[in-house]
């Protein structure tokens, strides 16, 4: 390994290491706008410029130099400080210098960089540059004024996002950022832009103008906007969240959050339920909280227990569940789940409902086979993931179900369960990639579970896994990738059917007939509420959705940015959110909402404090117990059936629209814009307008 | 000064037959199969004796060039040559004579340097503007193909070589050779960093040897004749012939070859006719292309023409493209212009160049007219300062000289006009 001289300090690196990430490793600073460690190198910002020895006499990019034995380099010479300045004031001279305007301000690298770097004023007597803005979407409002060019933003649309739609034309002082088509970029990750330029050029659109960043009130927290429960931060002030930012969490999401995660925060704002309801005459009125809690236990009191069911939804989170697990067993209701979909997961076998692999094994993968999911959709950092596992050239993958662009090429094998089941029984050319491959991973998507033939093809995957030599000591390519972040820690504290109780679709078709007549949802939405029949509805939540319109009472909870609660990960990753402002109103976090009730139906849960609650679930589950320490190795078994009869029906999308797959996001007016952004986009597929 | 004996480029001026009958005539391709069959460590022997360095400008001796190649190629990453034939640098137009009048030799010695460095393809990336240029190197490639000196089995040998050409689209950082890399790729333009050098990373992720078009059509006539004899002409480390291309206040322009070293006074008088009007007419002359610091006419009454005698009086030999100017030249105005060509030219890509660039031709303009403060000549100095050696490629160097050079030589005429242009104004 080469030694080296940084500083006067000596330091040994492996041979590849930048003199830039030597540096680094010393804790000494240098300054760069191109330079990003998740990008190639572009060496085009010339502000890292250092003084190396032996060498010409002149100061070097240390971004794009490797490490030599022997090298001594300087960080702080004269040579160095004076190349430096030189180069930021050529950056500044066309930067139109109006920070005072600029949503970047106070979070700039270039303001920071010509804090140390910059002069105390301006030699530069010629006209500015002016560059035309770009449309980008809704998401990014531009300034290219301001841009310094350094790329980055072109760098990564084209390695990470994998949608080469953004570039620099033009030459000399004329080069522009730009898309080539002048649309909105068609991307689930381009709010990462944002992030990544270090100016002004690229900045929120949503967010334009709503605060100073040293106004904000930063809370890190998770998201549960998708099944990730990606690291996040909730910028907020005044009781009110106004950013969510990504933090880093190298094992989930590197440094990227999608677009969902980002910007769908000012659904919070909006459709907020932060009163009861109780429906009277045919109306939901406000109620106070008693009255509330009052209709609910006299309907109770009306109902045996073998009729009422609940129904826990995409958002809730394990201690609400908990809660309200408890009360059902107490009551004696049988007919519960977790699984709104109706998919078949299950959970008696933790590795059979869990992404095994993990998020960051992907990188390890050699072969891949999809079934029924779009990764792209469900999980777009995910999908970052395997086209980064790609890149590398390392990674073939195939998959089963509809065709889309998941911005890496893939092997198309057939759209439904009998192209699985081919595979599965060896009849396949696929099958021998699978078993030929070190690191063999299968991914199975809600898509393919969330159909009536889906303990079949829950089988038939296990069946494949264990025949493709994905299952070992060291390695387990079995995954279930889910789209909501409640479902494994529902299935992990048997948010299920009870002895001889009905799942989430049988409680749907009872209701309708009638032999369900007590329907209690718990941040459930995304059900067919018009298959609810005459059931009385009770609706816990926090949004005004599908579920709270045909709720008969509704309990106003607290939505993720307002309570510190549970979330497990599809890969069974333990995490906790943090309370960034409080919940609107008469709203209440929800296990204390199930504990209250618990209390007016005079059979009061054993515990009233948040460790309680995460006391009992430890009980349940040791696995809670290890909040925010990665998943343990979950233990395979058979699960699964493949001998039921399949379905030739193609594997369906399970979501169909990204932007709007949970109460939040569906009440986020940005979301509604992309939504509309992105359907004209593909009916016109014309030109966009520049605004 | 150089005798006919010696000339290498006996058809420069197109007199004679450019076609294969002419150009064997000539001594090309004459006994190539002799010569191949010393072996490629004969040939790069050669080349490294003759001490040639590359004509494209930078002066690197082109047989240790030639010695970075990885020894053998494999069928994954088979070896590249390709012959940069960009010509864009202003005052420059000798590649294009010798494409044009001797084709030959360019292919012949891309066969030479082909085999030496285990390359099977040869690529010359033609300057767009060249048009008929390209359509004569065509024309002697087809020839050469017929008769089979190169093709499948280059002259009878068992060594497949084909010449292709790829025409630029007329952008001046297209000849920098990690951008003219690019664009055969089908890529923007722009340098690539270095490391990786082409030599390991190079056409299409291959190992390439870029060469200029001069520095590959002398390498049959130095085989013929020995690395020694072409070492023999010119002064030390500064050997051989060159096409050297006088232009400007002269009454003769033209390109003509001579020996390394010969005075610059002696080039003007004997080959371009003389100054316009005298060399006490003389007011500067820039040496090597646009890129260089010009000399006033002190430094030309007793400089050599060669790599390190320029460099001695700080400027260069370049492309060695004598642009003279007389005492009619509004020098600040022309410096001025040349800038405007590096700020059009920028690729974009570094900070300094492409945003440097642009100072210095809005400065220089002004300075031009005297529109300036006296203290604004020190910042043009330290902008150029500032571009030159921070930037990936050489364009932001080749930009800052002129300036520096003007700035060296002619600062009293920039202070002239600041104060001609305030007296007036005060007036």
């Amino acid at each position: 390994m080469p030694k080296l001289t940084i500083d006067g300090v000596e330091i040994e690196v492996e041979a590849g290491t930048t003199v830039l990430q030597a540096c680094e490793r010393l804790g000494i600073e240098i300054p760069r706008f191109c330079y990003h460690d998740r990008l190639s190198i572009a060496g085009n910002c010339r502000m890292c410029l250092v003084e190396v020895s032996p060498g010409p006499p002149k100061a070097q990019a240390s971004c794009a130099l490797p490490v030599a034995d022997g090298m001594t380099v300087k960080t702080d010479s004269p040579m160095v400080r004076k190349a430096r300045r030189g180069v930021m004031e050529l950056l500044l001279i066309n930067h139109p210098l109006d920070c005072p305007i600029c949503d970047q301000g106070g979070e700039c690298d270039l303001q920071d960089q010509a804090m140390a770097y910059g002069g105390d004023k301006s030699r530069y007597r010629e006209e500015k540059r002016a560059v035309a803005d770009k449309y980008l979407g809704p998401l990014i409002k531009t300034c290219m004024t301001r841009c310094i060019q350094c790329t980055r933003c072109v760098r990564f649309m084209t390695e990470v996002a994998g949608v080469p739609e953004l570039g620099a034309v033009f030459r000399g002082e004329h080069m522009e950022i730009t898309t080539y088509i002048g649309q909105a970029l068609d991307s689930e990750l381009s709010g990462n832009l944002v992030d990544l330029c270090p100016v002004g050029a690229l900045t929120s659109r949503p967010y334009a103008f709503m605060a100073r960043p040293w106004e904000l009130h930063k809370t890190e927290s998770i998201d549960v906007l998708d099944a990730l429960g990606c690291a996040i931060r909730v910028d907020s002030r005044g009781g009110q969240v106004l950013r969510v930012l990504p933090r880093l969490h190298e094992e989930v999401n590197e440094e990227w959050i999608s677009d969902k995660t980002r910007h769908a925060c000012d659904g919070l704002r909006v459709g907020r339920l932060d009163t009861p309801y109780v429906r009277r005459g045919g109306t939901l009125r406000p109620a106070s909280w008693a009255e509330a809690f009052a209709a609910v236990a006299e309907k109770l009191k009306t109902v045996k227990p073998e009729k009422i069911a609940v129904i826990a939804g995409d958002l809730a989170d394990c201690e609400a569940m908990m809660a309200l697990k408890d009360l059902t067993d107490d009551l004696k209701v049988v007919h519960r789940d977790c699984r709104q979909d109706g998919a078949f997961l299950d959970p008696n076998v933790p590795a059979a409902y869990r992404f095994n692999t993990t998020i960051a094994g992907i990188e390890m993968a050699d072969a891949l086979l999809l079934v029924g999911t779009n990764p792209r959709r469900e999980a777009a950092v995910l999908n970052a993931r395997i086209r980064k596992r790609w890149v590398t050239g390392a990674l073939k993958v195939a998959a089963i179900g509809e065709k889309v662009n998941l911005t890496y090429p893939v092997a198309w094998l057939g759209t439904g369960p009998q192209t699985l089941k081919a595979i599965a029984e060896g009849r396949h050319p696929f099958g021998s990639v699978l078993k030929g491959a070190q690191r063999p991973m299968l991914i199975l998507g809600q898509g393919a579970l969330a159909r009536s033939d889906g303990a079949a093809i829950l089988g038939l995957s296990r069946v494949l896994a264990e025949t493709s030599g994905m299952v070992r000591e060291d390695w387990n390519g079995f995954n279930v990738l889910h789209t909501a972040a409640a479902r494994v820690g529902g299935l992990m504290l048997g948010f299920v059917p009870g002895e001889g109780g009905r799942d989430g679709r049988a409680i749907l078709d009872g209701a309708g007939k009638g032999e369900i007549g007590f329907v209690y949802l718990l941040n459930a939405d995304e059900i067919d509420t018009g298959a609810l029949g005459k059931a009385f509805v009770v609706y816990q939540g926090h949004h005004g959705d599908a579920g709270a319109k045909r709720a008969d009472v509704i309990l106003p909870g607290a939505a993720y940015t307002e309570k510190n609660a549970l979330y497990v990960n599809t890969e069974g990753r333990v995490q906790s959110t943090q309370r960034a402002v409080f919940p609107p109103g008469e709203a209440r976090e929800d296990w204390k909402i199930v504990r209250a009730l618990s209390e007016t139906l005079g059979r009061p849960l054993p515990y009233d404090s948040l460790e309680g609650v995460r006391a009992r679930l430890v009980a349940v589950d040791p696995a809670f117990a290890a909040i925010a320490q990665g998943p343990a190795v979950a233990a395979w078994g058979i699960f699964g059936d493949p001998a039921v009869a399949i379905d030739a029906a193609p594997f369906a999308a399970s979501i169909t629209n990204f932007y709007g797959t949970d109460p939040i996001s569906r009440a986020s007016k940005t979301m509604a814009e992309c939504v509309a952004e992105m359907n004209g986009r593909r009916e016109h597929g014309g030109t966009g307008t520049y605004g | 000064m150089l005798s006919d004996k010696d000339r290498i480029f006996t058809n420069l001026y197109g007199f004679h037959d450019v076609g294969l009958k002419g150009a064997r005539t000539r001594g090309d391709w004459n006994d190539t199969k002799g010569l191949l069959t010393k072996g490629r460590g004969w040939i790069v022997d050669q080349v490294k004796e003759s001490g040639l360095r590359g004509r494209g400008g930078a002066g690197f001796p082109t047989g240790l060039k030639w010695t970075f190649m990885p020894k053998a190629a494999t069928p994954e990453r088979p070896h590249y040559l390709v012959i940069n034939a960009d010509e864009g640098e202003p005052g420059t137009c000798k590649d294009r004579d010798i494409l044009r009048n001797e084709p030959h030799k360019v292919i012949e010695g891309a066969l030479f340097a082909g085999v030496s460095m285990n390359a099977h393809v040869a690529y010359i990336y033609i300057r767009g503007e060249f048009y008929r240029e390209a359509e004569v190197v065509q024309a002697a490639i087809d020839e050469a193909k017929e008769a089979g000196l190169i093709g499948t089995r280059a002259c009878g040998m068992d060594w497949a070589f084909d010449v292709r050409i790829h025409r630029g689209m007329g952008a001046y950082i297209c000849g920098e050779e990690t951008a003219l890399i690019n664009s055969i790729e089908g890529k923007k333009g722009q340098p690539r960093l270095k490391p990786p050098f082409p030599a390991g990373v190079g056409v299409f992720g291959c190992p390439t040897t870029v060469n200029n078009v001069e520095s590959i059509a002398v390498v049959p006539t130095i085989l013929r004749r020995g690395g020694a004899w072409f070492a023999g002409l010119g002064r030390p480390k500064n050997t051989g012939t060159k096409v050297f291309c006088i232009s400007g206040h002269v009454n003769a322009p033209c390109n003509v070859e001579e020996e390394m070293g010969v005075p610059l006074k002696e080039l003007i008088e004997r080959h371009a006719g003389g100054v316009r009007g005298g060399w006490e007419n003389l007011l500067a002359v820039i040496p090597g292309g646009s890129s260089v610091p010009l000399l006033p006419k002190d430094i030309c009454d007793h400089v050599l023409m060669d790599f390190d005698s320029l460099r001695e009086v700080q400027s260069g030999l370049g492309t060695a493209a004598v642009i003279v100017m007389d005492r009619s030249t509004d020098i600040v105005r022309a410096i001025a212009r040349l800038s405007r060509f590096y700020k059009h030219e920028s690729c974009g890509q570094c900070t300094p160049c492409r945003e440097g660039t642009g100072w210095l031709w809005r400065m220089m303009e002004r300075m031009a007219t005297g529109e300036a403060d006296l203290e604004e000549i020190d910042v043009l100095e330290q902008v150029s300062r500032q571009i030159e050696g921070h930037t990936i490629c050489a364009l932001g160097d080749a930009a800052a000289w002129p300036v520096q050079g003007l700035i060296r030589h002619f600062r009293s005429e920039i202070e002239r006009r600041i104060a001609a242009r305030a007296s007036r104004r005060a007036a």
